[in-house]
């Protein structure tokens, strides 16, 4: 049941980036270039994808379980620390240059186009990056 | 100046309740938050009890273009970047998911529908730096 909870999740989730546009890497740079011929679209999505996210969330911290009897699993971290505002800069610089981000990347692969594989393997391969340096950290 | 010829406050809406939908179902009924780097992150760590609905999640998104195709055509997409810049920005968003723990879903849209503080400055830490990004790519080289 999780598996099939989890694919239909996965695909209205890349429905609804396609549907919206967010796909096109024009337009997520057309939302950040607010200094020129700005395209808001991407504050619609955010505006839609919070509206019903902020029921599911309210639901979900008032639950321990699931409907299905899962543990919720909510994220604890509330610290602001530098990690969170240095990685996020990195994110969002790399963000800007091509306009995409790890959503649209993945949903993006088999459309034929070779710019989104060369993002997703990119993007792999600084995660793999970070695991490595996480376990060098560790160790040393 | 706003660009109302390019926007798509309707398709960008319809399409961002889809998205509310989708994490709404991983949250209430697999009690997982979907944050799309989080998940992918997780994949990447190879452990291998956690790794099942993960690869599904992923393999979701990989067929909605797809599926979508089978009803309508694609939206057009245009790209504005180079080969080495996509590669360049591909490896930054890797790692700087990772650092900063969540992209534009699980901070972004997850995070601040929690009303969490922690998401809401890495949302806009990130959205500044993609401003930045953005003015100096295409209006200052």
């Amino acid at each position: 049941m999780i598996y099939i909870i989890s694919l239909f999740s996965g695909l209205v989730f890349g429905l609804g980036l396609i549907i919206s546009g967010m796909t096109n890497p024009a337009k997520v740079i057309g939302f950040l270039d607010v200094t020129g011929f700005w395209d808001p679209s991407l504050g619609f999505v955010m505006l839609g994808a919070i509206s019903v996210a902020y029921f599911s969330s309210k639901i979900a911290k008032k639950r321990k379980l699931t409907y299905t009897g899962l543990p919720i699993l909510l994220p604890k971290a509330n610290m602001i620390d530098s990690r969170l505002i240095i990685g996020s800069a990195i994110f969002g610089t790399g963000w800007g240059l091509a306009g995409y981000c790890p959503g649209p990347g993945i949903t993006s692969i088999l459309t034929g186009k070779i710019e989104p594989i060369l993002f997703v393997i990119a993007m792999v391969s600084g995660m793999v990056i970070y695991e490595v340096l996480e376990s060098l950290k560790a160790r040393y | 100046m706003i660009n109302w010829t390019e926007a798509t406050p309707i398709n960008s809406l319809v399409g961002g309740i889809l998205i509310g939908v989708a994490v709404s179902i991983l949250i209430l009924f697999n009690g997982k938050v979907a944050g799309i780097s989080g998940i992918l992150g997780g994949v990447i760590k190879l452990k291998a009890e956690d790794i099942g609905w993960r690869l599904l999640f992923l393999l979701g998104l990989l067929v909605s273009p797809v599926i979508y195709s089978i009803f309508f055509a694609l939206p057009k997409v245009n790209f504005e970047s180079g080969h080495w810049t996509v590669l360049t920005a591909g490896l930054l968003v890797g790692l700087g998911t990772r650092y900063g723990s969540g992209c534009t879903s699980g901070h972004g849209i997850c995070g601040i529908s929690r009303l969490s503080i922690r998401s809401l400055v890495a949302t806009m830490t990130f959205m500044l730096a993609g401003v930045v990004t953005v003015f100096i790519t295409h209006h200052l080289i």
